[in-house]
């Protein structure tokens, strides 16, 4: 007890703390979601690591598979019925009724419209030029029998969750999921 | 407010070594503070630099899609161009301000 006692209390100052913190290098951005909000804040981060001089990758799944391929890509749409935070007081029938959602996409796109954010084709050219890359998973796709020429041209491949987690190697990376 | 001495000239910058009066630029400047960031300014790489600080004196809020719409480089060039993160490169050495821009 009095060896317990007498040990010398290590005081939060003096835990060595990692002074190099690791600067971040590289992002993997893993998109699994289709709505136009989700794909965008994957675009939007993607992009932004690029123009801030970090590398970037992507890797798009289950309904985020939707962003990249050419019939869908630049047609999302933002979920009006289940979105609370969407027009808080709107009544979920309204919300719900038809031609409801693709409205409120439209109007949102509007709104993007007016602060140069581009369409989603168009932010996948512009990471693509940024030397960002742009995977598909091939598990879904398979499920929803996409092909590779069902996707957009930048898509760089199909490929396995292990190869995903070869785009991730390298000290300073993260690995953001949506 | 610091004061960056480059070639004699001294110029006020911020805290992250934009210069804090554009009308203090000139190109000279801007290859002493290219070479700071191992870049050497091309002819392209002005264009890219008058057409910033062009914009900039209009108060266009400035992001890489303008620039790619610019018809001076496109998006891959201007990467190749000022590699590391192309709008905030330039725009230092353009003499204006850090890019507030997410996109």
């Amino acid at each position: 007890m009095q060896d317990v006692l007498e040990k010398p209390v290590t005081k939060v100052a003096d835990v060595p703390v990692n002074k190099d913190k690791g600067k971040l290098k590289k992002v993997l951005i893993i998109c699994s979601k289709g709505k136009l909000e989700d794909v965008y804040a994957a675009l939007v981060m993607a992009n932004g690591a690029l123009m801030e001089g970090l590398e970037a990758k992507m890797f798009f799944t289950f309904f985020g598979l939707e962003a990249i391929t050419k019939k869908h890509a630049d047609n999302l749409h933002t979920a009006t019925v289940g979105n609370p935070a969407f027009m808080p007081g709107m009544p979920t029938m309204v919300a719900g009724l038809p031609g409801f959602e693709a409205f409120a996409s439209y109007m949102m796109k509007k709104e993007m419209d007016k602060l140069d954010i581009p369409h989603v084709t168009e932010f996948i050219q512009m990471i693509e030029a940024g030397g960002g890359e742009i995977y598909a998973c091939k598990l879904a796709a398979d499920m929803f029998h996409l092909k590779k020429e069902d996707f957009v041209d930048e898509v760089k491949g199909i490929i396995t969750v292990g190869d995903m987690y070869a785009l991730a190697e390298g000290e300073g990376t993260q690995i953001i999921f949506i | 407010m610091e004061t960056l001495t480059l070639n004699g000239t001294a110029v006020a910058v911020n805290a992250e070594g934009y210069l804090t009066d554009m009308n203090q630029w000139t190109p000279e400047l801007a290859k002493e503070m290219a070479a700071e960031v191992n870049i050497e300014l091309t002819p392209k790489h002005f264009e890219v630099l008058n057409w910033l600080r062009e914009k900039q004196r209009e108060g266009v809020q400035l992001s890489i899609r303008k620039l790619g719409n610019s018809g001076i480089v496109d998006i891959k060039t201007f990467y190749q161009l000022f590699p590391g993160g192309p709008l905030k490169i330039s725009s230092k050495l353009a003499g204006i301000p850090k890019p507030a821009s997410c996109v």
